[in-house]
């Protein structure tokens, strides 16, 4: 039996050290831990139903509140433009994926930290936590999402064609989410004031973000300079796509550029470090 | 080449001291060491300070494993038996040299990782072994024979939180146990669980070596590292001391063991807290007042701390608390002892002094023991803390305290009771029940 095991299977060999950390993310590692993915998702959205009493009416409660509070304020009060559609609309589509964006960011600041006692005693790609937690709350917001159409349909708005670019501007929403988190996740590690300055970061990154507001307020000629917030860009993208909305014109290119680039950074700098967590965690 | 399922090659590994375990960490300090780096760095007094915060867990540590050997890690406590494992098990990277490992690992490093209190036994089944490395289909095929390994077929459906620590123990280790690397990489979990269960595992391993695979094994138990390993490894303070057949690897590590290397020496290798005030240095102290590392069970354990202030600007050390727990050889908590005990000894209002505790005879039954010290104030401010600070052996009684041979089986403790008897049988007044 041994024998036939040795023969009929590739031995994998693992190099520690030295040569191991040059190279970039390894994705055909991540790719064999997928399953592993897949229960960590499953054991947060299973926790978070079975412990909480509203269950999945928790996805629904924070964003629909919320649009009630800036309807009252911004749409009633202040009588802030909306490109044409009711503001209760208008706040709802953005606050959906807004919502989806804050809860990834901040599960994604403590995925590496919240784990401490498998990271210090068992080997996987530390990467799958920040992925992790911004997989889960996707299932929030699939379900904030089926309200908001219902809501829209209430609103006697016909949805068009532009339905279709949806699932890009929530790929868009997730990348952000993930950037964000390979960075706050690593530095959470060894500095723990990410976890003091995050709350006040994602409410500073709302105020930059136009979830309250029309992206139409901001001159034309700064729109590639807003686009530098991609989730100015999916805000937008989701309005245009439900609401027909002028939409995010001239903000794609930048963000999905500076998504790159801070992306493409944040990992490097995860790479430097994962080698260490488990000494620091 | 490929007849090699472990290469280590000069395998070392530093840490900054105190890293491990401080919590917090700020940016505000991170700049501050900064700074004073620069500074040192600048006046050319950088060297000195750097290497005096940091220690070599591991010093160039080389070996090569054959695919099928099992070996045998032993050595003293904190002499980097456990990082070496922890390199080769990925979890940390080494701060110098490589290794290379054919084919894929298995680590039971500490059981139970990843179990979640809320999910039931099947849910975690499934999650801790996706968490090491197993395919779902592997979990299935097998799922039937980890349950009965662990022998908890009546709760698996339901939460582990309300599972014994027995039960949970043996899911974890039933696991683990299941999922056939071609490397497995055990540390002392033999340690836990009652002892019809470690039997139990210790069979496990002997089916795992025997359908071909490499074992490397850390235990204390060093009678089932002989009876499992056929090559050992010794480490001394971070170093490889000896490599070769295991029978001769236990006994120079028994050897120098015995010459007093481990038994009696303070060791403050894993030590945490704020550091104003440390312990300097911690001893067993014969009649005489001689440092030792055994003491006869039937007489009295005298323990001498030396504690000082390490700023200058006038810190007393009154108001703090000195505490020693006494654990057995595998590190189960047996004893905690506090100068602040009733009968106890407050810390005088100096900066430095010796603090002697004594536990009059008899405290333990022949064997080893370890001795974790603190320096504080529990639950408020940890100053020192050093686990595994030092480590004691009990020898038997100089005289003859019980016509029968003192066992650990009987437990870890001795005490002289008080017997009487009255001739008749008492009559026993009726009490209110309370």
């Amino acid at each position: 039996m041994t024998t036939v095991r040795a023969a009929s299977h590739v031995v994998p060999v693992t190099l520690i050290g030295g040569a191991r950390r040059r190279r970039a993310v390894d994705l055909a590692e991540l790719w064999t831990f997928r399953e592993l993915l897949y229960f960590l998702v499953w054991r947060d959205a299973k926790v978070r139903y079975r412990q909480t009493v509203l269950g999945a009416a928790w996805a629904l409660v924070q964003p629909a509140m919320t649009m009630v509070v800036f309807d009252v304020f911004f749409g009633r009060l202040a009588r802030m433009p909306s490109d044409g559609v009711s503001y209760r609309l208008f706040a709802l589509t953005a606050l959906v994926p807004w919502t989806y964006f804050a809860t990834a960011a901040a599960a994604g600041a403590q995925s590496l930290v919240g784990q401490q006692h498998l990271i210090a005693r068992v080997y996987f790609p530390r990467l799958l936590m920040p992925v992790a937690a911004v997989v889960t709350p996707l299932i929030d917001f699939a379900i904030a999402f089926v309200f908001l159409l219902v809501m829209i349909a209430a609103g006697g708005i016909t949805l068009g064609y532009g339905l279709l670019t949806l699932p890009l501007y929530t790929a868009l929403a997730a990348l952000t989410a993930l950037t964000a988190s390979v960075w706050t996740a690593a530095l959470n590690v060894e500095y723990r004031d990410v976890r003091f300055v995050l709350p006040f970061a994602i409410q500073f990154w709302m105020f930059a973000t136009p979830v309250a507001y029309p992206a139409s307020l901001v001159p034309d000629s700064w729109r590639p300079l807003y686009g530098l917030n991609p989730m100015a860009t999916v805000v937008e993208g989701f309005r245009a796509a439900l609401l027909g909305t002028p939409g995010p014109s001239g903000m794609v290119l930048p963000s999905v550029v500076v998504l790159l680039v801070m992306l493409a950074l944040g990992l490097r700098y995860f790479r430097r470090v994962e080698g260490t967590f488990a000494d620091v965690i | 080449m490929s007849a090699v399922a472990v290469r280590a090659s000069g395998l070392s590994k530093q840490y900054r001291i105190g890293a491990r375990h401080d919590r917090h960490t700020h940016l505000r300090d991170r700049m501050a060491a900064a700074v004073t780096d620069a500074v040192r760095t600048m006046i050319g007094r950088r060297t000195a300070a750097a290497e005096a915060s940091t220690i070599w867990a591991l010093r160039d540590v080389s070996f090569d494993v054959a695919p099928g050997e099992v070996i045998g890690i032993v050595g003293g406590n904190g002499a980097g038996k456990s990082t070496l494992l922890k390199i080769l098990s990925r979890i940390t990277d080494p701060t110098g040299g490589s290794a290379e490992i054919r084919g894929r690992v298995g680590s039971l490093l500490e059981v139970g990782t990843g179990f979640h209190p809320e999910l039931t036994g099947r849910e975690n089944l499934y999650l801790n072994g996706a968490i090491l490395g197993m395919r779902r289909a592997e979990i299935a095929r097998k799922f039937d024979e980890i349950v009965a390994f662990a022998g908890v077929e009546a709760f698996i459906d339901t939460p582990v939180k309300h599972y014994s620590s027995g039960m949970y123990v043996r899911l974890a280790f039933a696991v683990a146990a299941h999922m056939e690397p071609e490397i497995l990489v055990v540390d002392e979990v033999l340690a836990v669980g009652d002892v019809h269960f470690q039997k139990k595992c210790l069979g496990k391993m002997d089916d795992v070596s025997r359908q071909g695979r490499t074992i490397l094994f850390v235990s204390h138990n060093l009678d089932a590292v002989r009876r499992l390993c056929t090559r050992g490894l010794l480490i001394e303070h971070g170093a490889l001391a000896a490599d070769g057949p295991i029978g001769d690897v236990v006994a120079r590590y028994r050897t120098a063991e015995a010459t007093g290397e481990g038994l009696g020496r303070f060791s403050p290798v894993a030590r945490r807290g704020t550091g104003w005030a440390r312990i300097d240095d911690m001893r067993l102290v014969t009649a005489g007042g001689v440092r030792t590392g055994t003491c006869a069970a039937d007489q009295d354990l005298v323990f001498d701390i030396d504690v000082a202030t390490r700023q200058g600007d006038g810190a007393r050390l009154r108001g703090l608390v000195v505490e020693l727990v006494i654990s057995s050889e595998e590190g189960h908590p047996l004893l905690s002892v506090m100068n602040v005990d009733d009968g106890g000894a407050q810390l005088p209002d100096v900066a430095a002094c010796t603090v002697r505790l004594r536990l009059p005879a008899p405290t333990f039954v022949p064997g080893r023991y370890r001795v974790r010290a603190f320096l504080g104030v529990p639950h408020l401010q940890h100053v020192d803390e050093i686990d595994d600070a030092f480590e004691f052996e009990v020898m038997p009684p100089l005289h003859p305290w019980r016509p029968y041979e003192l066992s650990a089986q009987r437990g870890r403790t001795c005490r002289r009771g008080e017997w009487s008897c009255a001739p008749g049988i008492v009559a026993v007044a009726q009490g209110t029940g309370t």
